[in-house]
C-alpha cells in the first residue's frame, strides 16, 4: 500500500495530491502539466515536497513533521523513465545487473532469466543501448528495474517516446508485468486508451490535484486520445 | 640516424619521467577541481577559476617565482612538507614535475569540467533509483562518462609538461641529471658553441614526443568512444 499526501510549489503550479495505491497497476492520468511526473519524482525520491508524507507498506520514506526524507537509493523503488535511460556506457547485460551490483546481491541467474524471458530481451544482452529500438530499449528499462527487486514500480510515460508500432509491441508485455510480477505498479501516462488496457485503479490529477479516483470507468470521461 | 650522446638522453629520461609524474599526479586534483566547477554553486567559485586558469596567463618566469617562494625549502609549504613528509622539492627533480603539473593543471582541468557539464544529470538520477549511493553514482556513471574528457586533459596536460621550460627554470634552476629537461638541455646546448648539432637532435627528439603524444591521445579517445559509446 503507498499513500501519498504531498504538497510543493513548481513555479506556478500549486501542487497537492493525496491518494493511496494498493496492489496492480494505479494511473496517474491527467494532460500534460498536470503535475504527473513531479509526484511520482517526489515518490522515488528525485524530488522533496514542501509539506506532507508518503509511506510505502509500514515504512515512511517522506515525513516533514518527523524530519524523515529518505534518499533515493536506500527507497527500493523502481522507475521506468520516459527516455528509458539505459546507461550507454554498458552494455544490456550490465544495465539489467545494475541495481543487483549495488544492492551487493549475489547473482541469481533463475531469476535474471526469467525476467529476460518475460521481455524477451535475451537476443540484446550483449548489444549497448544505442544499438537498440526505441520499444527495444523500454523493455530493457523495465527488466532494470525490475531486476532491482523493487517494492513498487514507477513508469513515467513509458510509451510516450515510442510510435505506433512499438507502443503495440509493449503493451502486451506491461500486462504481463502487472499479472505475473505481483510488483504494484503506478503508471503515468496522459493516454486514456493506453491506460484501459494496463490500470486497475486511476487517479485523475488536474493542475496539480486529485479531481478523481476510482476505476477505470473514470477514463471515460475523457476524450482518449487514440494511441492505435 | 640520431647519435644521442649520454647527457642528451639524460635529458630526454628526465623529460618523460617528470612530465608523467606531473600528469599522473594532477590528475586526481584536476577531476576533484573540474567537479566543484561543473557541479557545485558556492563562495569563492569564480576565485577557484581564476587561480586555477592563473598559469595560463601568468608569465611563467612569475609562476615559478611564486612556486620558488611557496615550495622553496624555507617557504612555508615546501618547509612543512620537508619536516612532515620529508619531501623536497627545490632543485629536485620533483619540482619541476610540480611546476609542470600547475602549467598544465588549467589544460587538464577544462576539458574534464567540460565533458562533467556535458553528462546528462537524469542518468545519475536513474542509477540512484536502482540502489547507488553518491559515491557509486559517481564511480560508475559520472566516470566513467567524463573519460573521453579525462585523456583529452591528461594529453594536453602532458604536452604542456614536457614543453614546460620558464616556470621549470626559475624554480629549480637547469642541473644536468636532475632539473634539465629537453627544454633546458636545449636552451644550454644553444648557448655555448659548438652546441648546435645537440641542440638540433635534441628539437627532433621534441618533435617526435609531440607527435607521438598527440597521435596517442588520438587513439585513446578513440578506444574510450567505442568502449563507453559504442561508436
Amino acid at each position: 500500500m503507498l499513500s501519498v499526501n504531498v504538497e510543493k510549489r513548481l513555479g506556478t503550479l500549486n501542487l497537492s495530491v493525496r491518494f493511496e495505491a494498493a496492489g496492480g497497476a494505479t494511473a496517474l492520468f491527467g494532460s500534460s502539466g498536470a503535475g504527473k511526473t513531479s509526484v511520482v519524482n517526489m515518490i522515488a525520491g528525485l524530488l522533496t515536497p514542501d509539506r506532507g508524507s508518503i509511506a510505502l507498506d509500514d515504512t515512511v520514506l517522506f515525513d516533514v513533521g518527523a524530519g524523515i526524507n529518505v534518499r533515493p537509493h536506500q527507497r527500493r523503488i523502481g522507475y521506468v523513465f520516459q527516455e528509458g535511460r539505459l546507461f550507454p556506457h554498458l552494455s544490456v547485460r550490465q544495465n539489467l545487473d545494475y541495481g543487483r551490483r549495488m544492492s551487493g546481491r549475489t547473482p541469481d541467474v533463475s531469476e535474471f532469466a526469467r525476467i529476460v524471458a518475460l521481455l524477451d530481451i535475451g537476443p540484446l544482452l550483449d548489444r549497448r543501448p544505442r544499438m537498440l529500438s526505441g520499444g527495444e530499449r523500454q523493455r530493457v528499462a523495465v527488466g532494470r528495474a525490475l531486476l532491482m527487486r523493487p517494492r513498487l514500480l514507477l513508469l513515467d510515460e513509458p510509451l510516450a517516446s515510442l510510435g505506433v508500432g512499438h507502443k503495440r509491441e509493449i503493451l502486451p508485455y506491461l500486462i504481463r508485468l502487472r499479472d505475473d510480477a505481483a510488483v504494484p505498479m503506478v503508471y503515468v501516462s496522459h493516454t486514456a486508451a493506453e491506460l484501459r488496457r494496463i490500470a486497475t485503479t486511476v487517479v485523475r490529477l488536474d493542475a496539480g490535484r486529485v479531481v478523481a479516483s476510482g476505476g477505470i470507468e473514470l477514463l471515460d470521461e475523457t476524450d482518449s486520445d487514440a494511441i492505435g | 640516424m640520431l647519435n644521442l650522446s649520454s647527457a642528451e638522453w639524460t635529458a630526454i629520461e628526465l623529460s618523460l619521467r617528470i612530465a608523467i609524474v606531473a600528469t599522473a599526479c594532477a590528475l586526481p586534483f584536476g577531476i576533484a577541481v573540474g567537479w566543484l566547477l561543473a557541479r557545485k554553486n558556492f563562495w569563492g567559485r569564480a576565485v577557484l577559476d581564476g587561480i586555477v586558469h592563473l598559469p595560463l596567463v601568468l608569465p611563467p618566469v612569475v609562476t615559478g617565482y611564486l612556486l620558488l617562494v611557496s615550495f622553496g625549502r624555507k617557504g612555508p609549504i615546501g618547509a612543512f612538507l620537508d619536516q612532515h613528509f620529508g619531501l623536497v622539492f627545490s632543485f629536485r627533480w620533483t619540482g619541476a614535475a610540480l611546476a609542470c603539473g600547475v602549467m598544465g593543471f588549467p589544460l587538464l582541468v577544462r576539458p574534464i569540467r567540460l565533458a562533467l557539464e556535458a553528462i546528462d544529470r537524469r542518468l545519475e538520477d536513474a542509477a540512484a533509483t536502482l540502489g547507488a549511493n553518491h559515491l557509486w553514482v559517481f564511480l560508475t556513471i559520472t566516470l566513467p562518462l567524463a573519460l573521453p574528457g579525462m585523456i583529452a586533459g591528461a594529453v594536453l596536460c602532458f604536452a604542456r609538461a614536457l614543453g614546460e621550460f620558464g616556470a621549470t627554470i626559475t624554480f629549480v634552476s637547469n642541473i644536468p641529471g636532475e632539473t634539465q629537461t629537453i627544454s633546458a638541455a636545449i636552451y644550454t646546448f644553444i648557448q655555448v658553441p659548438g652546441g648546435d648539432a645537440a641542440a638540433a637532435r635534441l628539437v627532433v627528439i621534441a618533435i617526435i614526443l609531440a607527435l607521438a603524444a598527440l597521435v596517442a591521445s588520438e587513439w585513446l579517445a578513440r578506444r574510450a568512444a567505442i568502449r563507453f559509446h559504442g561508436e
